[in-house]
């Protein structure tokens, strides 16, 4: 095995190796310190001496350190004697590893970016290097950040099926925080809820259709990445983008995952929004976008959920269904604090010809820009409807 | 080799600057703006190329000032729009060999195409930062 087989091969398998000591009922810390340990063993050993079976070799070395680790602490004998006399797992409990090891790392006692962080490491099976890369932090940061986590969920508890929301939740944020460099949150979203989503299946009340409509939705939308953005960085709106750079085969698998989702009747709110980003990706040209259908996911999905940004995109629908004076008037019960508010307005003003308000709306909507690119796109569009006037 | 901290400000505060170069961005056409971000763009790619690149970064507007207001109390802040302070809009890290060539940097940068293409002769602020020796040259 050369030296990129063997990492890519840990990749994989350290995450199992993780659950399954998990589960048997090993402290989640200590079980990774004995996973990390094993896989220092793996690469000084692999690459002349590659093992038959590299998961058992990896759990039986893991095991071993685990043991090493808790034998040292008198008060632990107990645990260790379980986990030592717990039977080896079974194929189907694989799938549960994945489930219960995302559990863990989504645990609501952690913000958002350490569980992301947690999740990558222990169930993504990234270096700390590659996640302080992909979040543009020093390593010294991302290592703290990772243990500080760790501790937080020392001897919490987090397996209930419920709480598979919060897994999606994280999952979700993961995504958005998209940044591409040598690894893409993405992607790495997509992966793990794929992942997710094979785990689920096995579970005995069945699949949450949520699953697959959270994979559907990262799918809907990743296919527009290439479109997204130019050359320099600037950010392409959506009725701009370049539609032969969407990835189609992307949205048909989409498509594909939301039907069978959607099939099982039971909506929620990722199901919906990937029914909405269903309907821009079906679009052949921006203006022949079915906004009436739109409007009625929209309406739907306010029915799930009272977020304020729902209230704020439904607003953008009606305008595009009903003209822009009925987008205004329902702009003007969401919450003008919203970070996107102003360029909503500034939108709905120039569909009304009012230039002035427009203008006024892009400015303010430029000053509260959370990007530098959506910043640059928006001081754009000040400079378009001067220039026009 | 030393690090230097190049500042861009927001057009307040600062040396006076060049007649007629003084136009809000959102006053310039949009090929412009993109002119002017691409050039950015390019800039830190040569930067990244020759090894001198460290970071940069885009600051948004709004800025608080806060400071300590005794045990057990929160923070005392200014309140968000506070319009008296130094406003920065971004700043970029480079590494490079000497001062000449951190002010050479700065100035390329400041060269940066604004209305009809022309450099803006933005003023930025070029700070070396400590705990390196500056005077020996490796």
């Amino acid at each position: 095995m050369d030296h990129d087989a063997v990492t890519d091969r840990m990749r994989t398998l350290a995450p199992q190796v993780l659950g399954v000591l998990v589960r048997r009922g090993a402290d989640f810390a200590t079980a990774e310190d004995a996973v990390q340990e094993a896989l220092i063993e793996a690469v000084r050993h692999w690459p002349e001496d590659p093992p038959d079976d590299p998961k058992a070799w990896l759990l039986r070395v893991a095991g071993r350190k685990l043991i090493d680790a808790q034998r040292s602490e008198a008060a632990r004998r107990r645990r260790e004697e379980r986990v030592h006399d717990e039977p080896p797992p079974g194929p189907t409990e694989q799938a549960d590893d994945t489930l219960l090891l995302l559990s863990r790392c989504c645990h609501p006692a952690l913000s958002p970016a350490s569980a992301i962080a947690l999740t990558l490491r222990a169930v993504g099976g990234l270096t700390t290097a590659q996640i302080a890369r992909a979040f543009l932090v020093p390593e010294a940061t991302m290592a703290q950040r990772i243990s500080r986590a760790k501790r937080t969920i020392t001897g919490e508890r987090f397996d209930r099926p419920g709480e598979v929301r919060a897994v999606l939740h994280v999952l979700y944020l993961m995504f958005n925080e998209g940044f591409t460099g040598e690894i893409s949150l993405a992607d790495e979203a997509i992966r793990l809820t794929r992942q997710l989503t094979v785990a689920s299946t096995t579970r005995p009340e069945g699949a949450d259709p949520e699953i697959a409509g959270l994979l559907a939705l990262m799918l809907l939308h990743h296919a527009r990445r290439a479109a997204r953005y130019t050359a320099s960085g600037e950010l392409v709106p959506l009725d701009e983008q370049d539609r032969s750079l969407w990835d189609t085969a992307m949205i048909a698998e989409g498509v594909d995952v939301l039907q069978t989702a959607l099939s099982r009747d039971r909506l929620g709110e990722y199901q919906v929004q990937a029914a909405i980003a269903a309907l821009h990706d079906d679009a052949p040209t921006a203006d022949e976008t079915d906004w009436p259908q739109i409007l009625e996911w929209y309406d739907e999905l306010t029915k799930l959920t009272d977020s304020p940004v729902v209230a704020l995109n439904r607003a953008v629908a009606v305008g595009q269904v009903d003209g822009p004076r009925a987008g205004l008037a329902a702009l003007a019960d969401v919450d003008p604090g919203l970070s996107r508010w102003d360029a909503v307005a500034a939108h709905l003003h120039e569909r009304a010809d009012d230039v002035d308000r427009a203008v006024e709306h892009y400015t303010a909507a430029a000053d509260r820009a959370t990007s530098s690119a959506e910043r640059t796109h928006l001081i754009k569009q000040v400079a378009r409807l001067r220039a026009g006037r | 080799m030393a690090k230097y901290l190049l500042l861009k400000h927001y057009r307040r505060g600062g040396p006076e600057w060049v007649p007629g170069t003084d136009v809000p961005m959102d006053q310039w056409s949009p090929e412009e703006i993109t002119e002017h971000i691409d050039y950015m763009r390019r800039f830190a790619e040569k930067l990244t190329e020759s090894g001198e690149f460290v970071g940069e970064g885009a600051l948004s507007p709004e800025g608080t000032f806060v400071r300590y207001d005794g045990e057990g109390r929160p923070p005392v802040t200014d309140g968000p729009f506070a319009e008296t302070k130094d406003l920065i809009a971004g700043w970029m890290i480079i590494d490079v060999e000497s001062q000449e060539r951190a002010y050479e940097a700065a100035a390329e940068l400041s060269a940066a195409p604004g209305v009809g293409g022309k450099p803006i002769y933005e003023w930025l602020e070029v700070r070396p930062f400590l705990g390196e020796d500056l005077t020996i040259s490796e």
